[in-house]
């Protein structure tokens, strides 16, 4: 039998769903790092590598996000996503590492290639 | 709790006073007037109208917000919803998006925990732990006395989580009146965002070699198919950092 948003038709049934298919995936993971993170020590070689490895896996969703796009952000060309983004690093570098300045000037680069 | 703060932290002093900790709480809340937290609000304008294109209510869409608070689960959540996916397989392509928040709520453990920290409010307190909050907490929490950690948090996360429901419900509502174009640089911006503020708060050098390593092998992993792509991401790149930062340091040393 195959469950889905709009199988049950309850005015509660898309709560429990999200609850159940959105909430709660997301939420076990976070439950188990508070007690993985409980035993590690401050400072300690073990926090060091989880916090190296939580790094990369941002690190990753990043690159993720701007190579391979989901929505209408795929719609830009990806040598301008690229430039946009070494634009707004460059940027924040030089304005000794200002997020706003990096993010406002990768954007405008972006908008500017694709409004004129 | 089993750890003590450290002895020597400047202002743990204040913390008797017993207001000191709502002190914390109200400087958290504030902290949401930020440029994090407004490039957050500008990532989730998108999310309403999408919800809004899968079928979803409004309410359900701001319940989803509230309750998952994490914006790659609820992209994946509104996806299926709109494929008309089983709830079994939804739960699953939630659960392999959201296994990041494993590492980062561990490596947050020790730095937002404080005297009167438990193992439930700490659980409680996880929920508002997702990307921003993790590398503001990374960036802020260590500069604040133990007994305030948890309360500016708090005041943080909560605040924003409420503002990005908020968000929701009126991105729902102008759902058609942003171009394509805009909608595109809205989505931009979370990258964007994250890399710049994630640059800013790898302090340590392991966490420097992970995110250059992370950055270039996320996508060739991705590319060769596997399941759990990001979590090898993780695995592989952060230890692989961890291991060249200890050897660079012992060099040093000799």
């Amino acid at each position: 039998m195959s469950l889905t948003y709009f199988s049950i038709d309850a005015w509660w049934w898309p709560y429990v769903f999200i609850l159940l298919a959105g909430s709660l995936p997301t939420n076990i993971w976070r439950w188990l790092g508070v007690f993985a993170g409980r035993a590690l020590r401050d400072d300690s070689d073990m926090l060091h590598w989880v916090k190296a490895v939580a790094t990369a896996l941002i690190a990753g969703v990043i690159s993720k996000l701007i190579l391979f796009p989901t929505g209408p952000l795929g719609d830009a060309p990806l040598l301008l996503r690229l430039s946009a983004t070494i634009i707004g690093m460059v940027a924040f570098w030089l304005s000794k590492k200002s997020i706003l300045v990096g993010v406002v000037s990768a954007e405008a680069v972006l908008l500017s290639m694709l409004l004129f | 709790m089993d750890s003590q703060p450290p002895e020597s932290f400047p202002a743990s002093n204040d913390a008797r006073e017993p207001e000191s900790r709502l002190v914390w709480y109200w400087r958290g809340v504030r902290g949401i007037v930020s440029v994090p937290a407004f490039i957050l609000m500008l990532s989730f304008v998108g999310f309403g109208a999408f919800a809004r294109e899968a079928g979803m209510s409004m309410s359900e869409a701001a319940f989803s917000t509230a309750i998952v608070w994490a914006l790659p689960s609820q992209v994946v959540l509104a996806g299926s919803i709109a494929a008309g996916t089983s709830l079994g397989l939804v739960a699953i392509a939630v659960a392999l998006a959201s296994v990041r928040m494993t590492p980062m709520v561990a490596a947050w453990v020790p730095i937002v925990r404080g005297p009167h920290s438990t193992r439930l409010s700490l659980v409680l307190m996880s929920h508002f732990v997702a990307i921003t909050a993790w590398i503001v907490s990374m960036n802020r929490l260590p500069s604040i006395p133990r007994e305030g950690r948890g309360p500016f948090f708090v005041g943080f996360g909560s605040s924003l989580t409420i503002c990005n429901t908020g968000i929701t419900v009126l991105s729902f509502m102008l759902a058609g009146e942003l171009s394509e174009v805009w909608r595109g640089a809205l989505l931009f911006l979370t990258p964007i965002y994250f890399l710049t503020s994630l640059t800013a708060a790898a302090k340590l050098r392991s966490d420097q070699f992970a995110m250059l390593l992370g950055l270039i092998l996320g996508p060739l992993i991705y590319l060769t198919g596997v399941q759990l792509d990001l979590l090898w991401t993780g695995l592989l790149a952060g230890t692989l950092a961890f291991f060249l930062a200890k050897a660079l340091e012992k060099r040093k040393r000799v």
